[in-house]
């Protein structure tokens, strides 16, 4: 099934005279109504008409996470604040989260790609789906259901956590979709036995499986262990949230919906656009989004492009799984994360030294952050009571920043390795 | 009535709690009285040593995490129920006892103890009469 034959399905041509078309009336919008970029266009001296076609899209600047989170909360929104129904946030590096606002068009529009994924991955009116990413400012779990209940599902909105229950539920209701992160779904296969349930005791069918970098071999031995079909979704808040691109039943690639969100790969040092096939950064530009336009938004994700006609019939091109990224983000439990916001914390609260290492590996499928951070004389006390309160203190105030539980070890001064370059702060053991 | 303890943290690794000791030795520092305080990932050496200022100094220039306190120190008779009297007197006064230590020095037994009001335990110790020591009697 395709959900949206004309689109999914159109020629190169008829594609690109929509990309023109969109292209030219984002310019339009958003050097008018948001001076930021205005301002970014004027000092590189590109008018709004100089974008005659989607191939001009190269004069456009560029924009990175930093410029969101400079314009922190709303000041790359293109609209009024009467005009936004959703705000969206994840979390930021300094503290401060990243902002992105919907109007109505753009919440229609998510609807419509999330309906799309979803059918690629062989979902219909018919199936009962189990909706285990996080719902709240995370786009995870409101951006798939409102996909979800555009086809017809029958929606169970249970949101992330809780194993037993997320067991239980699909058992009792007869879940046919399960969709949450790779990781998620990995676990609770594996917690299947312990908590007295087996395969079939489930109607499972289908996993959406995203939000963070996964293998093909996770994928296959996803499949394998639940016995059903695993697809990839993706998507990052600050173009939409998922639904941005799926992979389909031939797994060569994921379809990006081109019509709404045109993918350029550049070279991560020259930043210069490459040609199909190429590895580099995959960057993004929302054709018809009205909250938060972005230009040309570098998602430091590495990929490449594929403009053939696939297997399964769609000529959307397609942009190879992701595996890895240009920048040190760290993808934990779906949640974004960079080193520098822990480094933020530790200086903010003076209490350790700025020493530390982190540790992150997968315990049961579930990814694990051991913070390793030397204590400093000035809280050295006699009672270990003081040292617990200083970790749960330091815990506490990580967990609010970043708003994952992470494990704080004090250690003895000058044990953590100290290095000549560029400071190696994070150990990650969950590649093999 | 108070002699000085020097508090170490020390992680859970082998041979580490030797590396403190021999920092000691080196600079022939004699160990009075030494209790480890563990959790599964570290714990706090607490010892009693015969310089306590140099041991401070010595542990310090090897980077270890080091903290001098004064705590209360008591003598007592080598009796029976000596100790159980004296901790009857501070729960009596609703003092409550931190961390306790209790160890023999030539002919006297000797007990260190903090609480979570020094004020007050010193005000218990005085009405009680109960006798104190300090560092020079362990010299």
């Amino acid at each position: 099934m395709i959900w949206n034959k004309e689109i999914e399905c159109s020629s190169r041509q008829a594609m690109r005279d929509l990309q023109s078309e969109r292209l030219k009336l984002l310019v339009d919008r958003v050097y008018a109504n948001v001076p930021f970029y205005k301002k970014r266009m004027d000092e590189i001296g590109v008018k709004p008409s100089d974008i005659l076609s989607i191939d001009d899209i190269v004069k456009l600047p560029f924009t990175y996470k930093s410029d969101l989170r400079d314009n922190y909360p709303f000041n790359l929104f293109a609209v009024p604040m009467k005009e936004i129904v959703r705000v969206h946030a994840s979390s930021g590096t300094t503290g401060k989260p990243t902002t992105v606002g919907y109007t109505k068009n753009d919440i229609e529009n998510w609807r419509e790609v999330v309906a799309r994924c979803l059918t690629q991955c062989g979902v219909s009116a018919d199936d009962i789906m189990q909706v285990s990413y996080g719902y709240g400012l995370f786009t995870g779990g409101l951006g798939v259901h409102y996909g979800a209940e555009t086809i017809g599902c029958s929606v169970i909105p249970i949101s992330g956590g809780n194993t037993r229950r997320q067991l239980q539920l699909m058992s009792d209701f007869g879940s046919t979709v399960l969709a949450c992160t790779p990781s998620y779904a990995l676990h609770l296969a594996d917690a299947l036995s312990e908590s007295g349930y087996s395969l079939e005791d489930m109607k499972l069918k289908v996993g959406v499986f995203g939000a963070e970098p996964w293998t093909e071999n996770m994928r296959l031995e996803l499949e394998k262990k639940w016995g059903i079909k695993a697809f990839d979704i993706y998507g990052l808040s600050e173009i939409m949230g998922p639904g941005v691109a799926n992979d389909c039943s031939a797994h060569t690639g994921l379809h990006i919906h081109e019509d709404h969100f045109f993918p350029e790969i550049v070279d991560p040092n020259t930043k210069e656009a490459l040609e199909d096939g190429n590895e580099g950064e995959l960057v993004f530009t929302t054709l018809t989004k009205e909250g938060i336009p972005l230009l040309r938004y570098n998602t430091r994700d590495l990929s490449t492009l594929n403009r053939d006609t696939c297997a399964c019939g769609r000529t959307l091109v397609r942009m190879k799984k992701i595996t890895g990224r240009s920048d040190d983000m760290l993808i934990i439990r779906g949640v974004n994360l960079f080193p520098s916001q822990i480094e933020h914390v530790l200086l903010e609260m003076g209490e350790t030294s700025a020493h530390y290492m982190l540790y992150v590996d997968k315990v049961n499928n579930l990814d694990t952050l051991e913070l390793k951070v030397e204590l400093d004389e000035s809280q050295m006390t006699d009672t270990i009571r003081d040292l617990q309160n200083l970790s749960r203190k330091i815990e506490h105030a990580l967990n609010s920043a970043v708003g994952l539980h992470v494990k704080v070890s004090l250690v003895e001064p000058k044990t953590i390795a100290r290095s000549e370059g560029k400071a190696v702060r994070v150990i990650d053991m969950r590649k093999k | 009535m108070t002699i000085p303890q020097l508090s170490v943290f020390i992680e859970n690794k082998t041979g580490y709690l030797n590396e403190v000791l021999a920092v000691l030795a080196k600079h022939n520092i004699n160990i009075i009285a030494l209790t480890v305080a563990d959790t599964s990932d570290y714990g706090i050496l607490r010892t009693i040593v015969s310089d306590p200022y140099k041991a401070l100094e010595v542990l310090r220039e090897e980077h270890f995490s080091v903290r001098m306190h004064d705590i209360l120190s008591l003598e007592m008779d080598a009796a029976p129920g000596t100790m159980s009297h004296i901790l009857d007197l501070f729960t009596a006064a609703d003092i409550c006892i931190e961390y306790v230590y209790a160890f023999s020095f030539g002919s006297k037994s000797i007990l260190m103890l903090r609480t979570n009001n020094a004020e007050k335990a010193v005000d218990v110790i005085h009405q009680n009469n109960l006798k104190t020591i300090s560092e020079a009697d362990l010299k």
